[in-house]
């Protein structure tokens, strides 16, 4: 015992005390660490306790529920299993259809009481389930553009490849005219004049632009110079797809009530996620913006779309535009539930990235004026950067909302994935009691690979944002 | 103070860094700044300070329109400051802002800080934004923390950051509000030695603050505001053993009395 530990207070309590050795480090116990540990906290935390009479009672009524969760999730799991490989049909060799998947009872040989897949039936319908009524010789056009896509987007999501960035950028403007004159075949026809005109209004407007950049134009103008310089670069960017998909490749047209299958789905979804986000992120800025008009039309805009079931909006597409049309001008129905789907979405995640906003703290609008940035570099450099970090979550639910929303363009005829696997439960050669289970099955199967991936990526894409910078 | 108006209304000098005139200020009912007049010349560094809510802070936002002033005139290097985005830009390029929070990007690396602003709005090369970067951040004494992220620093160190980020654009007049009141007592002293050798360099400041101690050493003038008027300005000497309004006794006899 030292002096100071020996000085108390008056009620007992040493009050000065004086450390001479460090207390020793000692390594955690098992409960913390290693296996012991794992198993602790991720299966036993809720049934250690037998400190009292009531905490064992709760202990083994625990241990009790993760049996019985266990056996349960073990024979789901199974059955799965058993359904779709230990006992299904894999092939007809006789080419009998629907009679290689019947049993004993009805016609068939499978012994009696057998219930599982038949995929024989879906080999023979995975060209409609996968493109629709694309034409057979033609497939390799589709293939051809989901190559080059997964390439591309595989390139830019892996980080130690080189190029990431001008990849990317091919992929949101090239590759988009690449696909659309593959799917379709292109040969639209040239029009000189609407090429021409889109071109000189480009022009007009980037010198617009670069005067304004110059300080030759002053007062109200000047704003409207800075946005003419972007929307002169976009018009000389339609005019270009328009000679691109204007010109004869001496491909086949496919029209597009051709298409079908997972090809709808993909087509729809990726213009959907792709141009919605920018969009979404437009009408956010503009929804919180300081400028009356803008802020006017954008929550107008936001509230109108969110306020009208998507069902809605597809209907309004397929059934009321053409209405409003002069004779003659018809525009494609997919690339009218394309504009109604993107539309759509974008008010969703409009607000998702409003929330993101909302979060930024004061001081990082401050800090990025005081240093002298303008409104869009302190946007696009200070401000949306770290929004959309906070909003990933959400903005990945409003892509993986949008993917299954797809399903819902089969009600105005268009054949998406789960459109054409139904039509295909139609075909009495292949009627069997499992037909629609299987058919569902794999329409479930692939809408989950997606969504089940996109969810992954958001998770990685997450942990990657957050390592460097958390507070 | 016919005077100092009479010295704006002609044109500004070059000596004179910022001058405000006839300036007020509502929050929605609430006057917060009311006729305020003061001139700077370069070089001084004024120190002001005053008990809260009397709109010390709210004066200095005003001279990079962090907050808009309704009126009266404010010239910044003889710009006037108005609602011509044009003149707001060229203003904020040459007047440097420290935050009591510091308002750094927590996004972006400490040299990543410190770049933003040359490369994007003085359009400066990569290489050569980098090389003035790493020369602030070693005259603050961090270089070695260049690459990592504001999360990782104490609230000392993001202090100082925030000095050489602001120091990286060049500017001319430096604001400094509230600069270490949200900092723990142990760090304080090292970036008030940063403020200190920086007024020592003959840049002009303006800073909010309560460090008295730094307000003697440094500041060729005092600001006393209450209830949004500069009530009392004098030299530090005179205004610490001499204060003239009572307002401004009583203010000291509280800060100082312990």
């Amino acid at each position: 015992m030292t002096k100071e530990t020996q000085r108390q207070s008056e009620a007992g309590v040493p009050v000065a005390f004086v450390r001479r050795e460090d207390a020793p480090l000692l390594p955690p116990p098992p409960s913390q660490a290693g296996l012991v540990g794992w198993l602790y906290k991720n299966i036993f935390a809720s049934m250690s306790d037998f400190g009292s009479i009531g905490a064992a009672v709760k202990s083994v009524l625990m241990a009790g529920l993760t049996v019985i969760l266990l056996y349960f999730l073990a024979t789901q799991f199974y059955g799965l299993l058993d359904f779709a490989l230990f006992s299904a049909v894999w092939s007809d060799p006789d080419g009998v259809k629907r009679e290689a998947c019947w049993t004993v009872e009805q016609g068939g040989a499978l012994p009696a009481g057998w219930h599982a897949a038949c995929w024989p039936y879906i080999a023979a319908k995975a060209k409609f389930i996968f493109y629709g009524a694309y034409p057979e010789d033609q497939l390799w056009r589709v293939n051809f553009a989901y190559v080059v896509g997964a390439v591309m987007l595989v390139w830019v999501m892996i980080e130690r490849l080189p190029y990431r960035k001008p990849v990317g950028l091919l992929l949101l403007t090239a590759y988009p005219v690449l696909a659309t004159v593959l799917l379709t075949g292109g040969g639209f026809g040239l029009s000189a004049t609407t090429v021409g005109i889109y071109t000189i209004l480009g022009l007009a407007a980037i010198t617009f632009g670069r005067l304004g950049k110059l300080g030759r134009i002053t007062g109200p103008l000047a704003d409207l110079a800075q946005i003419a310089g972007v929307a002169g670069w976009v018009l000389i960017f339609l005019a270009a797809i328009l000679v691109l998909v204007g010109v004869d490749f001496n491909l086949p047209a496919v029209d597009t009530r051709d298409w079908g299958g997972l090809l709808i789905t993909l087509v729809v979804a990726i213009t959907g996620i792709v141009a919605s986000l920018p969009l979404g992120i437009v009408l956010a800025l503009g929804r919180r913006s300081e400028m009356p008009v803008a802020r006017f039309l954008s929550t107008v805009f936001i509230e109108f779309w969110r306020g009208v079931p998507l069902i809605t909006v597809l209907f309004m597409a397929s059934v009321m535009l053409p209405l409003f049309m002069p004779e003659g001008v018809n525009f494609d129905m997919l690339l009218r539930a394309l504009i109604g789907v993107t539309l759509f979405s974008a008010a969703y995640m409009a607000e998702v990235v409003r929330g993101g906003l909302q979060a930024i703290d004061k001081g990082q609008y401050e800090g990025a004026d005081a240093v002298g940035l303008s409104y869009w570099q302190s946007m696009r450099l200070v401000i949306l950067p770290q929004a959309l970090t906070h909003v990933i979550p959400g903005i990945v639910n409003t892509f993986i909302g949008l993917f299954k929303d797809t399903a819902l363009v089969s009600i105005v005829g268009i054949f998406d994935l789960l459109g054409a696997a139904q039509s295909t439960l139609a075909d009495p050669a292949w009627s069997t009691p499992v037909q629609g289970i299987t058919g569902y099955l794999v329409v479930g199967m692939l809408f989950f690979i997606f969504c089940f991936g996109m969810s992954r990526y958001s998770m990685y894409m997450e942990r990657k944002l957050s390592r460097g910078h958390k507070r | 103070m016919a005077q100092a108006q009479q010295k704006t209304d002609r044109q500004a000098d070059d000596a004179t860094v910022v001058s405000m005139t006839g300036v007020n200020k509502w929050f929605g009912q609430f006057h917060v700044l009311r006729d305020i007049n003061l001139t700077v010349q370069k070089g001084e560094r004024i120190v002001i300070c005053g008990p809260s809510g009397s709109g010390k802070s709210t004066l200095i936002r005003c001279l990079n329109r962090l907050e808009r002033h309704q009126d009266g005139e404010i010239r910044v290097h003889g710009i006037e400051l108005n609602n011509d985005v044009k003149n707001i830009e060229e203003i904020r390029r040459e007047v440097g802002m420290v935050f009591q929070h510091f308002n750094l990007f927590p996004h972006l690396s400490i040299l990543e800080n410190c770049m933003l602003a040359p490369v994007w709005v003085r359009k400066m090369p990569k290489a050569e934004a980098e090389e003035i970067a790493m020369h602030f951040l070693d005259r603050v004494k961090i270089p070695e923390q260049a690459h990592k992220y504001p999360g990782q620093l104490s609230g000392g160190q993001q202090q100082r950051v925030a000095i050489a980020r602001a120091l990286c654009m060049q500017p001319q007049l430096m604001l400094f509000d509230e600069p270490t009141s949200a900092l723990d007592p142990e760090m304080i002293k090292e970036v008030l030695d940063t403020m200190v050798e920086l007024a020592e360099s003959g840049m002009t400041m303006l800073c909010v603050t309560h460090e008295m101690g730094f307000a003697r050493k440094v500041a060729n003038r005092v600001i006393f505001m209450d209830e949004g008027q500069i009530v009392e300005q004098n030299e530090p000497e005179a205004f610490f053993n001499n204060p003239q309004s009572d307002r401004t006794k009583l203010f000291l006899s509280q800060i100082l009395g312990h």
